[in-house]
C-alpha cells in the first residue's frame, strides 16, 4: 500500500501501485503513475489512456488488446493500429501498464 | 516495471544438475490476499493475532485433509528420499535453490506431518526430521508452495508416484484456512463468482468484443463467421479461458474455434455465465471453490439447452473438465444419480462429454469436413509445447497418449513444417512454461523467467537446428507466460501462439460472401 501526493492531493495505491479508487484519477495523478513506470507521457500515450478510461466507463473493464488496437487504428491511422505500436508506447504491455497509468484496476487472469 | 532487474540464466550446453544455491529464492513472496479478497471466499481475512490460534487451525486443517485425501497421507509416508525427483523441477533447475527440489518441497510439509501425526515424530522429533509448526515454517510454506506450478513432472519420475502438486495444493489449502491466501489466485476466484470469469469481463463487454471479431473475420475472409453468446438451442457450448477473449495471441485461437464450427456447419455458443474454463479452485486445492466455479458450466449448459460441451485451449481447465467435471457437475458418463442424469438426458450420447476443442477439430479433419490450404502457414516453422495439465492430468481421444498425438496431428494437417523438441522435454516429460498453477503474476517474474530455462533450452535447440519460429500450445497460461518470458531469452514475444491459431490461418471457409 502506498500513496501518491501531488498538488495537495493524496491518493491511495495498492501494493502493486494501482489506484485503489478509480475516481481519484486525474491527469496529474496519471502523470505520477507514468513516472513510477518510467513511461514518458506524450500526446500518443494520452490518446491511449483516454480511450481506456472511456471504454472502462462504458464496460467496467479495460478493452481487449484487439479492441484497443482497432480503436487506435481508426483514430490515428492503420499504421498505428497494431500491438507493436502499443508496446512501443507501453513496453510492459498495453493491458497492464497503460491500465495502471489510466487509474484502472489491473486486468487479472491468464494474461 | 520498477524493481530489481530480472535476468535470464544462461542456457546450458549440457543440461546437468545445477550447483546448489541454498535459500536463493527464500525471499520470494507473492502478494498476500487482503481481507477484502479472502472473506467473500469464506476464508479468514488474515492471520490471527495469536499464533497459537493459527497453529491449531493449521494443524486441524491438515488433519482433516489427511483424513479426506488418502493420497496425501500416502505421499507423506511413502517417500524414501531416493533422489529421483531432485533435478526434475524446472524451478530447481532455474534457481538452484535446494528447497525447490520436489522432495524438499514435500518435506516442508512432511516434517510437520511427522511431528503431529506420527508416533515417532511425537516422541523423538529430532530423530525423524520432525519439526514444530512455527511462524517461520508457515512463511516458508507460503514462499515455496507458491514457487511450484503444480506441473507434476516430478511425479513421472517418482518410483512411488508421489504427486508433489497434491502436496502443494494441500499446503495452499492450509494457508488459506489460516487467512494466508495468495492475492493473485484468490482475487481471480472472487471475480469468477461476481462477474463470471477470471478477467472480470462483464457480459456486455464480451458481446462487444466478439461482435468486433465478427467484423474482423468478415474483413479478412469475406465470410460471416459468427461468435455468438448465450444463444439458446445451440448444439455446442464452448467454454474457454477468458484470456481467449482479451489477450494476444489467445484471441487468434478464438477466431480459429469459430471458423472450425462455421466450416463444419455446427451451431455453437459461448455463455456469459460460463465465460471461463479456468478453475483456480484447483490451484489452491480447495474443493468448495473448485465445485462452485465448475457449477457455472452446468448451470449454463442447462439454461442454454446445449447438446455438447466443448472446452477451449486451457491446460488446467481440461484437467478439471476431464478428471473432475463428472462428479462436480454431472457432465460425463457413468453416474446414475438424479443430479448427473438431469444433464445426461440433455447431452448427446454420441459425443464424448466434455470434449476438447482439439478432439472436435481432429474428428472433423478425419471425417474430411474441414479443408485447409497448408501453404498459408508456410511462413511458420512450428514446434509444439505440451502443457502440463493436458500432458499429465488428462487424455484426449480413446487411447493413452492421445493428448500428445492429437494436437500434433492437427498441426501437421494445417502446416507443412513441424519439428518436435527433444523427447525428454515433451510428452509426459514436458517442462512447464514456468507460469502455471497460480504463479502467473507480475511479482513472481523472476522465478517465472528462471523456471522457463529448461523449456527455453529445448526451444533454442530446434530454433538452431530447424529454424523453428513458432511454438504452438493449447493453454492460456502458457501463451501469456511465454509472451512475457521469451524476450528475456532473446526470442520474439510473438513466437508463441495457439494450435487453433494455425488452424485459423489455413482453414478454407467455402464460398460464402
Amino acid at each position: 500500500m502506498g500513496t501518491i501526493d501531488i498538488n495537495g492531493k493524496s491518493v491511495e495505491t495498492d501494493e502493486e501501485g494501482y489506484l485503489v479508487n478509480l475516481n481519484d484519477w486525474d491527469e496529474a495523478i496519471g502523470g505520477e503513475l507514468a513516472k513510477s513506470e518510467n513511461v514518458n507521457m506524450t500526446e500518443q500515450h494520452w490518446e491511449v489512456v483516454n480511450f481506456l478510461r472511456e471504454y472502462y466507463n462504458e464496460f467496467q473493464i479495460a478493452p481487449a488488446v484487439r479492441v484497443l488496437t482497432k480503436a487506435i487504428g481508426k483514430k490515428l491511422g492503420p499504421e498505428k493500429g497494431n500491438s507493436q505500436y502499443l508496446y512501443e508506447l507501453f513496453p510492459y504491455g498495453p493491458a497492464k501498464q497503460a491500465c495502471k497509468i489510466a487509474g484502472l484496476p489491473k486486468p487479472t487472469g491468464c494474461i | 516495471m520498477a524493481g530489481p532487474e530480472i535476468k535470464a540464466p544462461a542456457l546450458r550446453e549440457f543440461p546437468t544438475v545445477p550447483a546448489l544455491q541454498p535459500d536463493a529464492t527464500a525471499d520470494v513472496k507473492c502478494w498476500v490476499a487482503s481481507e477484502k479478497i479472502q472473506e467473500p471466499l469464506g476464508f479468514p481475512g488474515k492471520l490471527a493475532d495469536d499464533w497459537q490460534e493459527t497453529h491449531d487451525r493449521a494443524i486441524g486443517r491438515m488433519g482433516e485433509l489427511l483424513d479426506k485425501y488418502r493420497s496425501l497421507k500416502v505421499f507423506m509416508d511413502a517417500c524414501v528420499h531416493c533422489g529421483a525427483c531432485t533435478d526434475k523441477c524446472h524451478y530447481f533447475i532455474g534457481t538452484g535453490d535446494p528447497k525447490n527440489m520436489p522432495v524438499a518441497r514435500q518435506d516442508l510439509m512432511r516434517s510437520v506431518y511427522r511431528r503431529y501425526f506420527t508416533p515417532a515424530g511425537k516422541m523423538f522429533p529430532q530423530l525423524v526430521g520432525a519439526r514444530d509448526l512455527t511462524r517461520e515454517v508457515l512463511d516458508e510454506w507460503y514462499s515455496y508452495y507458491w514457487q511450484c506450478s503444480e506441473c507434476r513432472r516430478c511425479s513421472v519420475f517418482c518410483p512411488y508416484g508421489i504427486d508433489t502438486a497434491e502436496i502443494t495444493m494441500a499446503g495452499r489449502e492450509i494457508l488459506d484456512a489460516v487467512g494466508y491466501g495468495q492475492k493473485y489466485s484468490n482475487e481471480i476466484i472472487g471475480k469468477v463468482h461476481r462477474v463470471g470469469n477470471n478477467l472480470g469481463l462483464p457480459g456486455p463487454a464480451l458481446i462487444d468484443t466478439l461482435s468486433g471479431l465478427e467484423e474482423d473475420v468478415k474483413d479478412d475472409t469475406g465470410c460471416d463467421v459468427r461468435y455468438p453468446v448465450d444463444e439458446k438451442g445451440a448444439e455446442v457450448l464452448l467454454v474457454t479461458p477468458s484470456a481467449d477473449f482479451f489477450a494476444e495471441p489467445h484471441i487468434e485461437s478464438t477466431i480459429g474455434y469459430g471458423k472450425v464450427f462455421h466450416a463444419a456447419g455446427i451451431s455453437w455458443t459461448f455463455s456469459s455465465m460460463a465465460s471461463e474454463a479456468g478453475n483456480f479452485g484447483m490451484f489452491i486445492g480447495n474443493y468448495d471453490q473448485l465445485h462452485k466455479i465448475a457449477q457455472r458450466v452446468r448451470q449454463a449448459a442447462l439454461e442454454l439447452g446445449v447438446k455438447r460441451i466443448v472446452v477451449g485451449e486451457c491446460g488446467h481447465a481440461w484437467r478439471v473438465a476431464y478428471a473432475f467435471w463428472n462428479t462436480l457437475t454431472g457432465i460425463g458418463a457413468g453416474a446414475n444419480d438424479p443430479f448427473a442424469v438431469e444433464l445426461q438426458k440433455q447431452l448427446d450420447p454420441r459425443y464424448k462429454q466434455p470434449a476438447h476443442i482439439c478432439e472436435v477439430t481432429w474428428d472433423l479433419i478425419q471425417q474430411g469436413r474441414l479443408k485447409f490450404d497448408k501453404s498459408a502457414n508456410d511462413h511458420r516453422i512450428v514446434t509444439f509445447h505440451d502443457s502440463c495439465n493436458v500432458a499429465r492430468g488428462s487424455r484426449m481421444g480413446d487411447y493413452a497418449g492421445g493428448q500428445f498425438d492429437i494436437p500434433r496431428h492437427i498441426i501437421k494437417a494445417v502446416a507443412n513444417k513441424f519439428h518436435d523438441m527433444a523427447p525428454e522435454t515433451i510428452g509426459e516429460r514436458t517442462f512447464c512454461c514456468g507460469g502455471g498453477g497460480g504463479v502467473l503474476t507480475d511479482e513472481l517474474m523472476d522465478i517465472r523467467v528462471k523456471g522457463a530455462l529448461p523449456r527455453m533450452e529445448a526451444l533454442q535447440r530446434v530454433v538452431d537446428d530447424n529454424g523453428v519460429n513458432f511454438m504452438a500450445t493449447i493453454c492460456a497460461i502458457c501463451k501469456a507466460q511465454f509472451s512475457k518470458v521469451l524476450p528475456y531469452y532473446g526470442f520474439k514475444s510473438g513466437m508463441v501462439g495457439g494450435v487453433h491459431q494455425l488452424v485459423s490461418t489455413a482453414i478454407q471457409l467455402g464460398n460464402e460472401q
